[in-house]
């Protein structure tokens, strides 16, 4: 076993995990706002933030789909040591992680049924910026509107369309987080100066 | 210090993780109830179970934790909640609302606005709102699925048609993002504006039924009603006994033997934040 396996775990495991989850509840909360999250050293190419996601919301009730460069052995060994979730393929997955071009098409993840839309795959987003620029967003968590750099626009309109079906997103990148949830209307910055 | 015997915040972290996750798509999905494996806590379901969890599940040693019951911090309840997280959590606690971090309540809302960065954990004994129109879950989950929400309107004309007026006072249901129909817990229905647009968090925690749902900061709430019969956010018309406020939910307690009895502010620490600032009301001493 390579010695980083068993290394970057958190240091006080129930007080990192409960302000590592305050980090992604305030992002999944208020969309658009970049938090820091830290406490977690995984393997490359995961993002301490992303590290610090899986150990916080994964263990061997959440089925994970590795996505590209994501999917190898440092990172394999690192989460079956940490969080022993099973690795599954996108359709079964609760989790997905890797960067945007990795994880697409959406279409392969669960959106949750009409009756039970919670059963739905949340995607963690290895993203190379993360600022309050872009892509405008609006709805529950937002008092007038927010901006978020987002990789895609018509994309997450699609998922929009599905609500309350749909996939929710997290995007991370170092030691920040920022969280687009189905529920979020998104539109382009000139779409918004065209309305006005 | 935290007690050593248990986990931090009492629950184990699987299960911690578990509600973090239904918390999460809660606030994914305003006023959509998720289910949750409620567990066991060392107290009785009629204490709040469901809001325990949940408060577990979001409270770190940073924080500085509040609980009332009905409006007030000093109950059994209350005490006994708030003395389960400062020793198993370690958390500081506070009456005083402004100060608090995270609230958890049963069946009230706060007087005094609530701020970013506050959330609010509510106490849930019943979250269908639908229940009492049809017992069985898998009809309510279809009916939330096709947003047939007919007959929950039904219900309440009925009550006009009775009463003249809409007469359910607690537990008054309401449409989230013109989406979901929820129950907004035994809160009475004074309180149910204070849903909408609120810059905090707020989280619902059914123990016994299994269930979370949120609000997220700033959502769009609105309580059911009728072009010809609108919502009204009804109190006493009185000031308060002891503050003088008349802004405020007041509860009627009887004062003597003699059957002699006051209006008082429901919210404890409100009315004697303003006790403090010098508001005297009829009956203060
Ligand atoms: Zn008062």
């Amino acid at each position: 076993m390579h010695p980083q396996t068993l290394e970057g775990g958190f240091a006080n495991p129930a007080a990192d995990a409960a302000h590592a989850f305050r980090s992604v509840m305030e992002a999944v909360a208020r969309p658009g706002t970049i938090h820091e999250i830290t406490g977690a050293r995984p393997p490359a190419p995961l993002s301490p933030a992303a590290g610090a996601v899986l150990l916080t919301l994964c263990d061997t009730d959440t089925p994970l789909y590795l996505a590209g460069a994501a999917d190898c052995d440092a990172v394999r060994a690192w989460l079956a040591f940490h969080t022993g979730a099973p690795l599954a393929g996108p359709s079964d997955c609760m989790f997905a992680l890797g960067t945007w071009d990795a994880l697409l098409p959406l279409s392969a993840y669960p959106k949750g049924s009409p009756e039970y839309p919670d059963r739905s795959a949340t995607l963690i987003v290895e993203a190379p910026a993360l600022s309050d620029e872009g892509a405008v967003l609006q709805g529950p968590g937002i008092r007038d509107t927010a901006r978020l750099s987002l990789p895609d626009i018509g994309a997450f309109r699609q998922n929009r369309a599905l609500f309350p079906l749909g996939l929710d997103f997290l995007f991370t990148c170092d030691g920040r987080i920022a969280a687009l949830p189905r529920a979020t209307r998104v539109a382009a910055p000139a779409e918004m100066a065209e309305a006005r | 210090m935290t007690d050593q015997a248990y986990n931090f915040a009492y629950l184990d972290e699987q299960t911690k993780r578990m509600i973090r996750r239904a918390i999460l798509k809660g606030l994914a999905i305003p006023g959509y109830q998720v289910p949750f494996a409620s567990r066991e806590m060392p107290m009785p379901y009629g204490w709040g179970t469901g809001g325990v969890q949940v408060s577990a599940a979001v409270l770190t040693p940073d924080d500085r934790f509040k609980v009332i019951d009905q409006g007030a911090d000093d109950t059994t309840n209350a005490v006994s909640i708030r003395s389960f997280f400062e020793r198993t959590a370690g958390v500081a606690t506070t009456t005083v609302t402004t100060e608090a971090t995270v609230i958890q309540t049963r069946h009230r809302i706060p007087e005094v606005p609530l701020a970013e960065g506050q959330i609010l954990v509510y106490q849930v004994p019943i979250p269908e709102p639908l229940r009492f129109l049809e017992p069985r879950e898998s009809e309510t989950r279809k009916m939330h699925s096709l947003e047939e929400y007919g007959l929950m309107h039904v219900k309440l004309y009925e009550d006009i048609a009775r009463h003249g007026h809409i007469a359910t006072s607690y537990a008054y249901p309401v449409k989230v993002e013109g989406r979901y129909v929820m129950d907004p817990s035994p809160i009475p229905k004074f309180d149910n504006p204070k849903l909408a647009d609120c810059p905090a968090i707020q989280l619902f925690g059914a123990g016994r039924e299994q269930r979370i749902y949120a609000l997220p900061p700033y959502t769009q709430v609105v309580s059911l009603d009728f072009e010809d019969h609108p919502f009204e956010a009804s109190r006493a018309d009185h000031p308060c006994g002891l503050c003088g406020a008349v802004d405020s939910y007041l509860d009627e307690v009887i004062t003597d033997d003699a059957g002699g009895r006051m209006f008082v502010c429901s919210d404890t620490d409100y009315c004697e934040t303003r006790q403090a600032a010098g508001h005297r009301g009829k009956d203060a001493a």
